[in-house]
């Protein structure tokens, strides 16, 4: 028996000898690709390349269909270069594959994962530094907010993709009906308070029927509560990756804000408020306002059947909002062809009239400032002016929470957040809390 | 010899997966367990991860919310599904459909009966609160309150396995011999004692497979907190399993999920070890 068991144990490791050794001859490749730049390009029309493009779907409406649509017309203009897009799930589930496919030494060539994710990696020492892969023209033509996430220090590793922020939907047909001006969205958070308290409808029980605003307080709470402290007039980490600033008086002012909606003013459902959920509430009527991310334009526009309207996030002392959404990166582990195919392939997607065909599709907002220049856009926002707001709050972004060990500070300041939300903790514990949790996970990086 | 031989050629294929898929990972985990890893590399620690692990506030009540599924969990899907089996087993008309009613659950995919669920506990215009307003009931927000989630949790659950267990149970029940229940029929005993007397112990057998299952799987549910909690509100609904998927593939820590591992291994072992060590003998097959 002990013998069947050693050549077992033995069998198994050589096979798992035999993947690794496999896997690792991508990575042996580049070496070869020192020739210069003129014999590379016609070597490449010849041979073809053929690119793994990975990629998550986070907001509603047909994005596979896009993306393929996407690789399809990329392959017509560059008929050497076929890109292969892999759905991976949500950004989270996308981010696992990854992960596990560059430990296994067998990484894509480019993915859609979240700007956020940077340093973790970073520390996987898996992305290619894309500083010196593109202009500098290039890079200044994006918007400068979205430029935050993408960067460390002076150091580009990703290029803005489906970039999205923080806005305000209303329904106008709601705001009528409670005697406020359809035209108006609040601005300010007393006005906020305001109209909410009007908007929400009680039944002859004493039931709720309408709520006046949802906040979603489920995954990305810490995005919504940056939003209220960048408004009370602070961010919530420094922008190196390194420090967390969630116990200043700014973030609780937030905090105590966000709560107060649900547990004292009371208009706006108590508990979690799941973040796929908030979106169908407000389709179906059931909120009059809601906080979302506007990559849910286009699909609120297709499903509402009442007039609504986008706005700024009210302000505090101003205007704020974090970005969010996923960047492109172009991974380390690949043979050099393959990284120039990769960033041709960046370069088409960041085109004019590409990224406005894709905000127009899904409801991110256009990356770069040309792309409102086109007039693909400039029609479309002609008809549908709520698409504009994004672009225009942006002056107010900045950027969103991004840190070493990014997970776990994410996840705890989330837990936290959500205490304070349920009444287990009040505010200041809450942030007090997370700190001290924060710093200590932090400390092996400063 | 030759004809051992030839067992173990027959047994080698199923060795093969089991040495590559459980023992090899079983192994590796217990190492892994001793070293801090992230993305970055790995390097020795000992046993400081599990000093760490049992001081971690979020493991903790990780374990205690699971022990509360299985508590609320097991007894209840055992008795339901012992319910249903003897109920189905009887012949009348339609018996049929209905063994098929309270199977169906085990055979949709998990993910879709989360997000089934997920519709029946949305608040105000989800399946459930909607019935319960026809008599005038607030509902609270299910899967939002931390004082609700777990029990919202616990009730799917039961539907899930009380139709899967009821199979067992009928098999078992079919299985028995029909000159007892004659004998006891002919005596003139009542159908209450006819269960207490005869049919229960001897369904013994199948209550412990039925039993191990069910509290196995009860410290295996992941997919359905995925889809309807994600462990939230502030991990009301953490249980281990998910917790060690979010260390792992949330946070990178391959070290402190290795640990979970090890420390969920060692349940389920003991789990299974007290069943057959102590519970068995008690059984007349």
């Amino acid at each position: 028996m002990k013998k069947v068991m050693m050549t077992l144990l033995s069998a198994s490791m050589l096979l798992t000898a035999c993947g690794q050794s496999q896997s690792a001859k991508p990575a042996a490749a580049p070496a070869q690709s020192t020739a210069p730049a003129a014999t590379q390009e016609t070597a490449k029309a010849d041979k073809p390349v053929e690119l793994q493009f990975y990629f998550p779907v986070a907001v509603g409406g047909p994005i596979t269909k896009l993306i393929d649509k996407l690789a399809d017309d990329f392959h017509k203009d560059n008929p050497a270069i076929t890109v292969k897009p892999v759905y991976g799930g949500s950004y989270q589930d996308t981010m696992t594959k990854v992960a596990t496919a560059v430990q296994g030494g067998n990484s894509p060539d480019v993915a859609v994962l979240l700007s956020t994710d940077l340093y973790s990696l970073i520390s996987m020492n898996a992305i290619e530094d894309l500083t010196p892969r593109f202009s500098k023209e290039y890079f200044n033509g994006f918007y400068e907010a979205f430029m935050g996430n993408t960067k460390s220090g002076d150091t580009v590793w990703s290029v803005p993709f489906q970039r999205s922020t923080i806005v305000m939907y209303y329904n106008k047909d709601l705001f009528k009906k409670a005697g406020l001006d359809p035209e108006k969205a609040p601005s300010s958070w007393s006005e906020l308070k305001e109209a909410a308290s009007k908007l929400t409808v009680k039944d002859g029980s004493g039931k709720v029927t309408q709520w006046g605003i949802e906040i979603p307080s489920t995954g990305y709470q810490y995005w919504m509560l940056q939003a209220m402290s960048l408004e009370s007039g602070t961010n919530i980490a420094s922008g190196d990756g390194k420090q967390v600033f969630f116990n200043k008086p700014e973030v609780q002012e937030a905090l105590q804000f966000y709560s107060d909606l649900g547990r004292k003013d009371r208009v706006m459902p108590e508990g979690a408020l799941e973040w796929a959920t908030v979106p169908s509430d407000f389709i179906s009527g059931k909120t009059a306002m809601m906080y979302h991310t506007t990559g849910n334009l286009t699909k609120v526009k297709t499903d509402a059947k009442f007039d609504f309207g986008v706005a700024f996030l009210p302000a505090n002392k101003k205007y704020g909002s974090p970005t969010g959404g996923g960047n492109l990166y172009v991974f380390k582990n690949i043979p050099e062809e393959r990284k120039q195919a990769a960033v041709k392939f960046i370069e088409f997607l960041t085109k004019p009239e590409r990224v406005a065909q894709w905000s127009i599709d899904t409801g991110y907002v256009g990356t770069t400032k040309a792309s409102y220049e086109t007039d693909l856009l400039k029609n479309y926002i002609k008809d549908f002016p709520q698409a504009a707001v994004a672009r225009d709050q942006l002056q107010y972004a900045d950027s969103e929470l991004s840190t070493f060990q990014n997970g776990q500070v994410t996840k705890l300041f989330n837990d936290n957040i959500q205490a304070a939300l349920l009444g287990k903790m009040s505010p200041q514990e809450a942030l007090e809390k997370s700190q001290q949790q924060a710093d200590a996970i932090l400390k092996s990086f400063q | 010899m030759r004809e051992n031989g030839f067992a173990y050629a027959l047994l080698f294929p199923s060795l093969v997966f089991l040495a590559l898929f459980t023992f090899y990972p079983t192994i590796k985990s217990g190492y892994l367990s001793f070293f801090s890893s992230n993305l970055a590399g790995k390097h020795f620690v000992g046993a400081q991860q599990y000093v760490q692990v049992f001081q971690d506030e979020v493991f903790i009540q990780a374990l205690v919310n699971n022990v509360w599924l299985a508590v609320g969990t097991v007894p209840i899907s055992i008795l339901i599904a012992l319910y249903l089996a003897v109920w189905v087993n009887s012949k009348f008309v339609g018996t049929g459909l209905l063994r098929a009613a309270f199977f169906y659950p085990t055979f949709i995919p998990m993910i879709a009966i989360a997000n089934i669920w997920l519709f029946i506990y949305t608040q105000d215009y989800g399946l459930l609160d909607k019935c319960l307003s026809v008599f005038g009931v607030h509902s609270p927000n299910w899967l939002g309150d931390p004082h609700w989630v777990m029990f919202s949790m616990i009730v799917m659950v039961i539907w899930k396995e009380a139709g899967f267990f009821m199979i067992f149970y009928l098999a078992g029940l079919q299985n028995l011999p029909k000159e007892v229940y004659e004998a006891a029929d002919i005596e003139g005993a009542r159908p209450l004692q006819t269960f207490k007397a005869i049919t229960f112990p001897l369904l013994m057998p199948t209550t412990l497979f039925v039993m191990i299952i069910a509290i196995t799987n009860s410290f295996k549910l992941v997919d359905h907190l995925y889809i309807m909690t994600k462990g939230g509100p502030d991990n009301a609904s953490n249980v281990l399993l998910y917790h060690i998927y979010e260390t792992a593939f949330s946070f990178w820590d391959m070290g402190k999920a290795s640990v979970l591992t090890v420390i969920l291994l060692v349940i389920l072992l003991a789990i299974s070890v007290f069943n057959y060590a102590c519970l068995d003998k008690r059984i007349h097959y």
